[in-house]
């Protein structure tokens, strides 16, 4: 028995990546094992914890529940892509860290791409809206105190830079 | 001088990684390796108890991909102990029936979830796959759920245990039944703690890749004990030490689970490894995270209690029974934590308190965060509060008659302690505590309150719950120091990280301690190449076993530093100083010398190999009348050092809630939470106080939403994230009110005391207390006595107090 492969070409963070992989192949695992991208982590496989989340055309998705296959054709944006065009942290990044809203981290890809759209999508959240930002994801070590302190600081760090949220993945 | 780094909300420096996607965690490993890379998966009993019959893996040969399926009859051809149970880690001479699984169960399976056959294939799909193809044929026994059960004895988990009993352990201070005959007053209380789990964020995993031009082995694996796995995989595969290498990268947490080991797979993966020539990797699922790895919690207590007018108690008889799963690799560490540290911060005279740890055909029982204190402060705790019930006093002034006082310290509890050591409390300031912990919630005022609101027909109550924490265990840590010739520090201690940013603090301390830039250094934990020397993190310990241990061999690397100073600055050591890495005699900053420096003349060479290290060439320095290295020296400018505590060190602390209940859904809402906590001198506030916040959000799970949904037949109902009800932030409370407290430790020379766990130790007392509270308004009589409880058991507590 030997499996079908497709062919599937990936957009990920500006690079497009050619890859053989068999129908069934989660993207989460594509763009783990077959590109190398592990900066995207796994921690149920069936879309409840949101630390897989990436942005689709620059909206957040639980990449544990998309095929490699059906990710052709759409813009992908993982941690690895946050960064500001010179390599430093973005706001939703400088902001983790300056409010230590991360431990083990192994949450914390999900939380920034989730935050990045959030920020785009409403730069100036309230109190409450920071923390609904955030209620789909879950973490284990913090608390969310940290995270939810993140939010509102790298909305400040948005509006200080004076400049919109990257509009990481957008499509043009 | 440079401003001390102890004390200071440094930012963390492993932060810059992580938040790049660039932290490298178990699974991320082995991946540049491409195609040569292996997966494991692994068959696991759909049975909580049954006996295998036949396996049959006929299916799984001829499929493509397929490396290796191995059931237990494989395992004594690949490495003879392999056939043997698994370590039974901490033997105690009262665990007179300690079991082990086997690395691949051997005729009899004892919970849903056990491992039966391990498959390494091209990917972790094509493993599967072959998982599902294996046909075993079982001949089901009559399982074993809960606590009543175990306790009822009408089937046994193992033939050969009666009554299903592990162990059975009693320690006695002075004449507690005595002292409760005697008493004015007597209680008694009957309380239930159900399962939960620590279920980090990253599950297990291992890989192995063996070298066979070194003929050497590594491993890496998300493990809290690093040497440990080592030394069980040395073993079991018959290698030397010294061909094993053992590497925790990234961990993504911990809190406890990952503490016990081998884990069938922690020895099977380096086995495939080995006997494939090409790398492997496990990666536990989160469904196999819940069925095959560890719970904790669940306990039946029973208490007698007898005290004076004031509410002090003259006697406390515990009786409790421990569910420890199917097997004891962790011995009775749980249960002996609960049976001591519910004692907590109180002197209760005469004690007794006697506990069985009981088999049942469920996933097997090991610390999670808290590691049996949660239970134990939940049955102290209730019974304070039953106790202020009774006489109708204030639940704090019960509490505080009952206090440890501080000029009592040392205070001998007169029991022995999970180390095997005196539970000997070494410092603390109860009173104190308590008078913060009831500023910050509003305590006295708190009456007020209520009345208000039961006037506009609201709910609220209150709850106080006190803890103390034995942290920092034994039995050692080490810690090396290496300044290199850049002037850059290289620090490595064996115990391995799991998010508590190990690498910040231990920096904070190096810097601290050398005079050097805290950028410059760097930490490493958890590598038996960098540490071989080590026992693990648990119970708290890090920062106390690790943070001595480091602060210790930085001290004598600077001693080193120092002296070799001297003599090329022509100066005594003790009039020098290390500033920002430079060492300069005090008062004349002239005469200086940089440590990369020093750390080049520290090293006689023969040979140099750039600008620097020539002036420490043969021609250069040295007196020719003397060898040049000393006779008590070493080449390198390097410390190593280990501490070793006596005892462990006594952390506290105190909880206070306030919560909302609704007359009509029984929805219970946290309206305030706040923490008083002392842990000593604090190395990095801001880090401290991150544990509390993850501490609180797990006691919230625990209190309120997690347990462990076992059927009568052993399976568990909800294992996913769907059904096993993990606090979002919607769950937690919107801000915690923190205040510490610094009762320095006089047992380590920087006075610290472990932080890691305290968060989560008070919980479900102090939740049942504010929800008893708020309930009374209405119904006197009721009293919460299980915990977790959901709406729906509260609702049903208000329809039997009607
Ligand atoms: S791994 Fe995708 S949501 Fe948990
Ligand atoms: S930081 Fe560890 S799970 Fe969120």
């Amino acid at each position: 028995m030997t499996e079908e492969l497709h062919d599937v070409r990936l957009s990920v963070n500006g690079t497009m990546y050619e890859i053989q992989v068999p129908a069934r192949r989660l993207l989460s695992d594509a763009l783990r094992h077959d590109l190398g991208l592990t900066g995207t982590h796994v921690g149920c496989e069936h879309g409840v914890c949101g630390a897989c989340t990436i942005l689709v055309d620059g909206e957040p998705m639980r990449s544990c529940l998309m095929f490699a296959v059906s990710a052709v054709d759409h813009e992908l944006t993982t941690v690895e892509g946050l960064t500001n065009e010179d390599g430093s942290l973005s706001p939703v990044q400088q902001a983790f860290s300056e409010c230590h809203g991360l431990q083990c981290g192994f949450c914390t890809p999900g939380f920034l791409t989730t935050i990045t759209a959030g920020l785009r999508d409403n730069p100036t959240p309230t109190h409450e809206e920071a923390r609904d930002m955030i209620a789909g994801n879950l973490c284990r070590c913090t608390g969310y105190q940290n995270i939810v302190k993140a939010v509102e600081r790298a909305a400040v760090l948005v509006d200080l830079a004076e400049a919109p949220a990257p509009e990481a993945g957008r499509r043009p | 001088m440079t401003t001390k780094l102890m004390g200071q909300k440094v930012q963390r420096v492993e932060d810059q990684r992580f938040l790049r996607g660039q932290g490298r965690y178990v699974d991320d490993v082995g991946i540049a390796g491409g195609a040569r890379l292996l997966h494991a998966a692994v068959l696991r009993s759909p049975h909580a108890h049954a006996r295998i019959l036949d396996i049959d893996v006929e299916a799984v040969l001829d499929l493509e991909g397929v490396h290796a399926v191995w059931t237990y009859d494989d395992l004594a051809d690949l490495a003879a102990p392999m056939a043997e149970p698994l370590p039974l880690l901490i033997p105690h001479p009262a665990l007179t029936h300690g079991r082990t699984q086997y690395a691949l169960a051997k005729d009899e399976v004892n919970y849903a979830g056990e491992a039966i056959a391990f498959v390494v294939a091209d990917d972790r799909y094509v493993a599967e796959d072959a998982i599902g193809r294996i046909r075993v044929s079982y001949e089901t026994l009559p399982p074993v759920v809960g606590i009543d059960a175990a306790r009822e004895a009408r089937s046994l988990v193992h033939e050969d245990v009666p009554g299903n009993i592990g162990a059975r352990l009693e320690q006695n201070v002075g004449d507690a039944p005595a002292a409760i005959k005697a008493a004015p007053h007597t209680l008694s209380l009957d309380l239930t703690v159900e399962r939960s789990a620590c279920t980090p964020l990253e599950g297990r995993g291992t890989v192995a890749r063996w070298e066979p031009d070194l003929n050497r082995l590594q491993v890496w694996t998300s493990t809290q004990s690093s040497t440990g796995v080592r030394a069980a995989v040395a073993v079991k595969l018959g290698l030397d030490l010294g061909q094993v290498d053992v590497i925790t990268p990234d961990v993504g947490g911990g809190f406890g689970v990952k503490i016990n080991h081998p884990w069938p797979e922690e020895l099977l993966v380096p086995l495939a490894a080995r006997a494939l020539g090409r790398p492997v990797k496990f990666t536990e699922d989160r469904r196999e995270h819940f069925i095959s790895s560890a719970h904790e919690r669940g306990q039946v207590q029973h208490i007698e209690v007898g005290f004076d007018d004031d509410g002090r108690l003259l006697g406390l008889d515990v009786e409790f029974w421990h569910d420890h799963g199917a097997y004891t690799p962790y011995g009775l560490i749980v249960p002996i934590i609960t049976s001591t540290q519910l004692l907590g911060p109180y002197k209760p005279h005469n004690y007794r308190v006697v506990f069985e740890s009981l088999y049942t055909n469920t996933v097997m029982v090991t610390p999670y965060r808290g590691a049996g204190r949660p239970q134990g402060c939940y049955a102290m705790e209730r019974t304070m509060d039953a106790i202020a019930t009774y006489l109708g006093k204030d639940r704090a002034d019960v509490r505080a008659v009952n206090f440890i006082q501080p000029d009592e310290f040392p205070f001998d509890q007169g029991l022995i302690f999970q180390d095997g050591r005196e539970l000997e409390y070494d410092s603390g300031d109860y009173p104190a505590s308590l008078e913060k912990i009831k500023a910050l919630v509003g305590w006295d005022e708190f009456p007020a309150f209520q009345a208000e609101m039961a006037a506009q027909g609201r709910r609220v109550g209150i709850g106080l719950a006190c803890y103390v924490e034995g942290t920092g265990v034994g039995p050692y840590e080490g810690a090396h120091v290496h300044i290199e010739t850049s002037g850059k520090v290289k620090v490595a201690t064996g115990l391995t990280t799991q998010g508590q940013g190990h690498a910040t603090v231990f920096a904070q301390l190096v810097a601290d301690e050398l005079g050097v830039k805290f950028e410059d250094v760097e930490v490493v934990t958890g590598d038996t190449r960098r540490m071989p020397y080590a026992v693990g993190t648990f119970a708290s310990r890090a920062a106390v076993m690790s943070g001595s241990a480091i602060h210790l061999a930085a001290k004598r690397a600077k001693e080193k530093a120092l002296k070799i100073a001297a003599d090329a600055l022509e100066a005594a050591p003790e009039d020098l100083e290390i500033v920002d890495g430079v060492v300069s005699v005090k008062g004349s900053p002239g005469a200086s010398i940089d440590l990369g420096t020093v750390s080049v003349l520290s090293n006689p060479l023969r040979y140099a190999f750039d600008e620097a290290s020539k002036a420490a060439t043969q021609f250069s320095v040295g007196d020719p009348g003397k060898p040049p290295v000393a006779e008590d020296d070493e080449p390198g400018l390097e410390g190593r050092d280990f501490y070793s505590p006596e005892r462990a060190t006594f952390a506290s602390g105190m909880h206070a809630v306030i919560v909302e209940t609704d007359p009509e859904t029984a929805e219970i809402k946290i309206l305030k939470y706040a923490v008083v906590h002392d842990c000593g001198h604090l190395i990095n506030p801001m880090i401290v106080e991150g544990q509390i916040h993850g501490g609180v959000a797990q006691g919230v799970g625990g209190a309120l939403y997690e347990r462990m949904a076992y059927d009568e037949s052993g399976q568990l109902l909800n294992a996913s994230f769907m059904d096993f009800l993990m606090p979002y932030v919607t769950e937690v409370p919107d801000g915690i009110d923190i205040d510490h407290l610094e009762t320095p430790s006089p047992l380590n020379p920087l006075g610290i005391k472990g932080a890691g766990e305290a968060g989560v130790i008070p919980s479900a007392a102090v939740f049942a207390a504010a929800i008893e509270d708020a309930e009374r308004v209405d119904r006197p009589a009721l009293a919460i006595t299980a915990m977790p409880i959901s709406p729906s058991e509260l609702y049903t507590l208000r329809q039997e107090h009607p």
